[in-house]
């Protein structure tokens, strides 16, 4: 019958439709992983696209990498998002084990956090791991292996000023926070915002207080180790609640740009290189993106640490660079460890060179700092040199709560005090450890 | 047509008449309203059993542990301490009431309002519903990133069509006291579409006769709303308070695209604060938040649920 046939043939299509459908779903995931016997192994590496430089840089050994190796393709895959997402993200992607074979992240505490024994691939076995600078390969291991090659040179916190503004208004370089506050009036009388922050981009907030950790150490240098073993809290040592008070002073001086709120990155550089502000608390790395964007004006842009309280004990907090990492899933494991082996040679720290500048001093061995600097590394590097600089508490210490940009806006924006900002960090630092498993918490 | 077995029966069964007839029995599963056999409804509850009910108890289970995806370590309360105790985490337990009630409210009220204008012989009315209830059908995501831009205290649109009328405008997402109410002024402008909808057919239910027996009797347009359209729009009442609070207490999309949660922890909610504690890695936590957010919306919804629908039996 006519009526039988049409339905069993809108049955067969449907029942074909759903099976495509599902298979069309199933298939989806796998990720495009290439062929093996015909044609280049392809690599993915994932990171955030919050950093411009850090794209850049990322491209360039990937495609230094490719045209030495032309058997295995390296494909950056920058379509992460930033702050509190990426790490969602990160954390996702490789506990469902749906990481991409190489990811982008920084190094210290926040790798700790990853769980790398288990999720990431481990390469101390590799013998370029020997050439990696002994603070910075601390930062990628753990008791049980190394897992990271770095992606660019050590970095310094601090505040990039305007070089002119001080010139014309007669200033000099503050060595105590006194003397900064008292340039910030200087600066403000004259019309200029004497502090650029940048909320927009929510990780900047915590800029400052980060920073501040060299002038913290010189007061209580076992605070990391104690932190650690929850000996020591925040809220109760008062040189670590000075970090917190430092951005408290700033907002009630009125320091802030009128828009901090909404302010990103590259828009605070262009602030500071155009004068609108004075100052502006950030990683040396971003010495780049002024290079690129305003070559002309990049000598006028100085650097120099957080002040604490002391003019003879000025130093510098460093930063250790970021670091590429694998998933311990990747279905390229030779392939990836010979990445990693390109990124931490001599080879690797031509391609960041070049697509970053110098920015510091390089954590690989047989990795030197030649050419011209621009005028904020140039101001860094007696630092570096004279060996005062510290660590930020990042790199000493796996415990840092996750919340601290949060709190940094929270205090910034003045809704909260120092001390409170303090508290509430230690108790996102307790939650922290608790879920780290650490011991003593 | 498939045959009940239990109607079956060899005959010397049948005679004994201690047992029901085979149509009764047929009657009684139609009468208990059961048109289809059990094993009907097999596949959806397999579905809905494995893809709802398992993970509700399971993360029944796993909100009170520690958990990293690899390994459990059972905490008792801890998390649920943690998550009323810190006053970042049981900020958004409050914000999330403020964000409901005051989004349920207006939803209400505008939505009626206009659902009575776009009831009455307005001109081009068929137009102007399609365009009430356009925000509903647009991606939640999209509305928030341009009403963002819109609230901008500098460069947005609002603040400088404002400048020109003379006010100074506010911070609407960067003032931390106003965060919240912006998102919320925008989740109702994007809503009541819904709300004017389902109102506009609760009022044109009302038969004519009322309003024409009050036309008689010389009632004001006040008097009418209040005694006739009021009451008698009850039911509609009830599913736009029940859905508009289900959803104000579960918002998360608008709030995470407006602010993320800022300025601070300012705008934060359950859901917002959930997916931090997510993100963070602290799954543990996150599954107490959801626990949480679970019982919080039960324990508004269903007595609201049962109250009003027995008010409006009796009426």
């Amino acid at each position: 019958m006519t009526h039988r046939t049409t339905r069993r043939l809108i049955t067969a299509s449907a029942i074909t439709a759903v099976g495509v459908l599902a298979l069309a779903g199933c298939s989806a995931g796998s990720g495009g992983d290439g062929g093996g016997d015909d044609g280049p192994v392809e690599l993915t590496w994932y990171m955030g696209a919050g950093v411009p430089d850090d794209i850049e840089t990322a491209e360039q050994l990937a495609a230094d990498f490719t045209a030495a190796n032309p058997d295995i393709k390296v494909v950056v895959d920058a379509s992460g998002p930033q702050g509190v997402e990426l790490d969602a993200q990160m954390r996702t992607k490789l506990a469902t084990g749906d990481m991409a074979d190489l990811f982008w992240y920084n190094s210290g505490a926040l790798m700790q956090q990853l769980n790398p024994d288990q999720q990431l691939l481990n390469v101390a076995d590799e013998p370029w791991v020997e050439d990696l600078n002994e603070a910075y390969r601390g930062t990628v291991s753990t008791d049980n292996g190394t897992y990271g090659a770095p992606v660019g040179s050590g970095m310094g916190g601090g505040f990039f000023y305007n070089v002119d503004v001080y010139e014309e208004l007669g200033l000099e370089v503050p060595m105590t926070w006194e003397d900064f506050m008292a340039n910030g009036e200087a600066i403000r009388a004259a019309g200029i915002d004497p502090v650029i922050q940048s909320f927009g981009d929510t990780w900047t907030a915590q800029m400052i207080l980060l920073a501040d950790y060299y002038n913290v150490s010189v007061e209580e240098p076992d605070f990391a180790d104690d932190l650690t073993a929850n000996e020591t809290t925040f809220a109760g040592t008062p040189a670590a609640v000075a970090s917190f008070q430092k951005l408290q002073d700033l907002t009630e001086a009125g320091f802030l740009n009128e828009d901090y709120q909404n302010t990103l990155l590259d828009q605070a550089l262009a602030k500071l290189v155009n004068g609108e502000g004075a100052h502006y608390p950030m990683l040396t790395f971003a010495q780049a993106t002024i290079e690129q964007n305003f070559p002309d004006q990049a000598d006028s842009i100085g650097f120099f640490p957080v002040p604490g309280d002391s003019a003879q004990d000025h130093g510098l907090t460093s930063w250790m660079p970021s670091s590429v990492y694998a998933p311990a899933t990747t279905e390229h494991p030779e392939e990836v460890k010979k990445f990693m082996g390109f990124v931490a040679s001599a080879d690797g720290c031509d391609s960041i060179t070049a697509a970053r500048g110098v920015t510091g001093p390089y954590v690989v061995d047989g990795c030197e700092i030649e050419g011209d600097v621009s005028r904020v590394v140039s101001d860094m590097l007696p630092y570096f040199e004279e060996n005062r600089t510290s660590p930020a508490l990042e790199f000493l210490s796996s415990v840092k709560g996750p919340n601290l940009q949060t709190i940094a806006v929270e205090l910034g924006t003045g809704t909260t005090t120092a001390q409170q900002a303090a508290e509430a960090y230690d108790e996102d630092n307790r939650i922290q450890a608790e879920q780290l498993g650490l011991e003593g918490w | 047509m498939s045959l009940d077995t239990a109607d079956v029966r060899p005959r010397s069964q049948a005679n004994t008449g201690t047992s029901r007839p085979p149509s009764q029995r047929r009657r009684t599963r139609q009468r208990r309203n059961q048109p289809y056999p059990g094993w009907f409804y097999a596949p959806a509850a397999t579905i809905y059993g494995i893809l709802f009910v398992v993970p509700t108890f399971a993360s029944f289970y796993f909100a009170f542990t520690r958990w990293s995806f690899v390994e459990t370590e059972f905490i008792g309360f801890d998390n649920f301490i943690t998550f009323f105790s810190e006053p970042r985490l049981s900020r958004g337990f409050v914000n999330t009431f403020i964000y409901a009630v005051v989004t349920s409210g207006a939803k209400v009220a505008i939505g009626l309002a206009l659902a009575i204008l776009l009831t009455s012989g307005i001109f081009a009315r068929g137009y102007l519903r399609a365009v009430v209830f356009f925000p509903v059908l647009v991606s939640t995501i999209g509305v928030g990133i341009t009403f963002k831009i819109l609230m901008d205290p500098f460069d947005g649109l609002i603040n400088k069509a404002l400048a020109v009328v003379g006010i100074q405008g506010p911070g609407w997402l960067t003032d931390p006291s106003l965060a919240l109410l912006s998102v919320a002024a925008v989740d109702v402008w994007k809503g009541v579409g819904l709300a004017t909808l389902i109102y506009i057919a609760g009022i044109v239910a009302i038969p004519s006769e009322y309003y024409e027996a009050a036309r008689v009797d010389g009632a004001s347009a006040w008097s009418t709303f209040r005694n006739i359209t009021l009451p008698l729009v009850r039911p509609a009442t009830v599913t736009v308070v029940i859905l508009s609070l289900i959803g104000g207490l579960r918002t998360f999309d608008l709030i995470w695209a407006m602010t993320g949660g800022g300025p601070g922890f300012a705008s934060d909610v359950i859901a917002s604060t959930i997916y931090k504690q997510y993100a963070a890695g602290f799954y543990g936590l996150s599954t107490a938040g959801n626990v949480v957010l679970f019982l919080v919306v039960t324990a508004v919804v269903l007595p609201l649920y049962i109250f009003m629908n027995r008010k409006s039996k009796e009426l």
